[in-house]
């Protein structure tokens, strides 16, 4: 816990747990997670899949409550309104298939009752900054996979939460597609300021993009570790190739219970 | 950056499209020579199987009373068919929002639509005598229920993280139906309407053979007993005519309402 008295972070789980009850039996999801995020920050939630991660995320989002254990979202200089301050991304890019894309990136701030002009411009203005300018008025098919997902994200920045919550965003898309994504979303990190919280089981996509990887472990999602990823700030793919780069994801592996 | 990205699914280019008319309407022409072929080669009568002239002859027989037959079954088919969209629509969108309901009358209506609706003519004569208004009812039951359950199925799929992502921003039940559910729904309702639109015509023509004193149905069973072959092609073409002009009016609609990769088949 880096956190002092006076600082507050902008997400602080404890001791978070969840269980559901499947056919009469307590099913444990997730157990005993601790972690804070700072605002600003990108971490990376990383673990196999089908462990809890998905899970977290729900918790974070306000769309499940947990069983153990407290969640507290938002401080002082940041606070934070469950309703309005979270955006979210999934696998899918889940466009709405009879709307156009610049009226897909407007579907939560019809859903908020936001002004329309300013979130119109605000849309157009995100979707030059995820690099589709001139696609507003193109129908979700007439764009591949990876430019779906762009457009995804920049439906969930349209409300300007404070908090991205992404769920395998890339996990659909091939390789390289993935990496220029990748670069894509440290970009829109560094100049929309957002608090993100990046869940993947794809461990150099981890390191790569966090500031701070949380390892799970499977069913119930445990935390193995929370690790700061120290490498530089401005990362471009080769950092890949780095010594450094290389003892994270073996440390991962390693977490995961796989030796190298 | 995104210009390197491949664009899937081009649209269909202008001179595909033409060519695809071309052959389609080859394809009709090809049928009407191979019609006259038969009859030609076969050197078939006219009661057996008329030509295509003969069958055109037909259609200027004044007893006949070819405007008046065809008013009657038209007005029959897009009776009983638009009353038949009208309701089920609504029906379907009740069901959506009282979930209880429609799993009580869901089940009834898989039941009731067992029922061979052409097997409901003549009691449904009995209770209504005949006319246009009994072959109304019959073609609205045999088209009403494709229309209820494509319909209900498509307000029921909705991807769960679409939800989701309309939860996290604390979205109403309404805001979830009007902008995803009811939009979603379209083509699943347009797949029952084009269903619904061939039996409607089915409908139209059983009740007129059962009983009636007008329309096209009706006409074939009376020049039957003439054996005026020409005149029950002409008439049987004329009802296919019809089908085709509603199923058309359905395919427009969706095409002007359901973008082209939202539509199912």
């Amino acid at each position: 816990m880096r956190a002092s008295a006076e600082h507050a972070p902008f997400i602080r789980l404890s001791k978070v747990g969840k269980s559901y009850r499947a056919r009469g039996r307590e099913q444990l999801a997730v157990s005993d997670v601790t972690f804070d995020v700072e605002a600003g920050e990108l971490v990376t939630l990383v673990g196999p899949s089908g462990c809890g991660k998905t899970t977290i995320l729900k918790i974070l989002a306000g769309l499940h409550g947990a069983t153990g254990g407290t969640v507290q979202i938002g401080n002082a200089r940041f606070p934070f309104d469950p309703r309005r301050d979270v955006g979210m991304v999934f696998q899918q890019a889940l466009l709405l298939k009879w709307r156009r894309i610049l009226h897909n990136v407007l579907l939560p701030a019809e859903i908020l009752g936001l002004p329309m002009a300013e979130s119109r411009e605000r849309a157009r203005h995100l979707l030059a900054l995820v690099g589709l300018h001139g696609f507003e008025d193109k129908y979700p098919y007439e764009l591949s996979g990876g430019m779906q997902q762009r457009a995804a994200i920049a439906r969930a920045l349209v409300h300007d939460p404070k908090l991205l919550l992404m769920d395998e965003p890339f996990g659909a898309l091939d390789a390289l597609t993935r990496d220029r994504m990748n670069l894509e979303l440290l970009r829109i990190w560094k100049e929309s300021g957002k608090t993100i919280v990046f869940i993947t089981h794809d461990i150099s996509e981890a390191v790569f993009l966090g500031s701070r990887t949380i390892v799970l472990t499977a069913g119930p999602a445990r935390m193995a570790d929370n690790i700061e990823i120290d490498l530089p700030r401005a990362r471009t793919l080769d950092i890949r190739t780095h010594e450094a780069f290389g003892a994270y994801t073996r440390r991962i592996y390693g977490l995961l219970g796989l030796a190298l | 950056m995104s210009a390197t990205e491949i664009l899937p699914r081009r649209p269909a280019l202008n001179s595909d499209v033409w060519s695809r008319y071309g052959y389609a309407i080859l394809g009709h022409l090809l049928l009407l020579a191979a019609w006259q072929a038969v009859v030609v080669i076969g050197k078939l009568p006219s009661f057996v199987l008329p030509s295509p002239a003969a069958t055109l002859q037909a259609f200027t027989e004044p007893n006949y009373r070819w405007t008046g037959n065809i008013l009657a079954t038209a007005s029959e088919i897009f009776g009983g068919y638009g009353i038949a969209v009208v309701s089920a629509i609504l029906l379907a969108m009740v069901f959506c929002w009282f979930r209880p309901l429609e799993m009580l009358v869901m089940p009834v209506l898989v039941s009731l639509n067992m029922i061979p609706k052409v097997a409901l003519g003549p009691l449904i004569i009995v209770w209504f005598k005949y006319g246009i208004g009994p072959n109304i009812l019959i073609t609205f039951a045999i088209c009403f229920f494709p229309i209820v359950l494509t319909t209900s199925r498509g307000l029921r799929e909705v991807e769960p993280d679409l939800l989701d992502l309309v939860h996290s921003l604390k979205g109403s039940r309404w805001q979830v139906y009007s902008k995803i559910q009811l939009p979603g729904a379209l083509p699943y309702v347009f797949s029952g309407m084009k269903v619904g639109a061939i039996l409607a015509v089915v409908g139209a023509v059983v009740g007129e053979f059962l009983g009636s004193d007008r329309g096209l149905g009706y006409l074939m069973m009376q020049v039957q007993v003439n054996l005026d072959t020409p005149a029950m092609f002409m008439a049987l073409l004329l009802i296919t005519a019809i089908g085709i002009v509603l199923y058309s009016l359905v395919l427009l609609l969706e095409r002007l309402v359901v973008p082209r990769d939202a539509r199912l088949g």
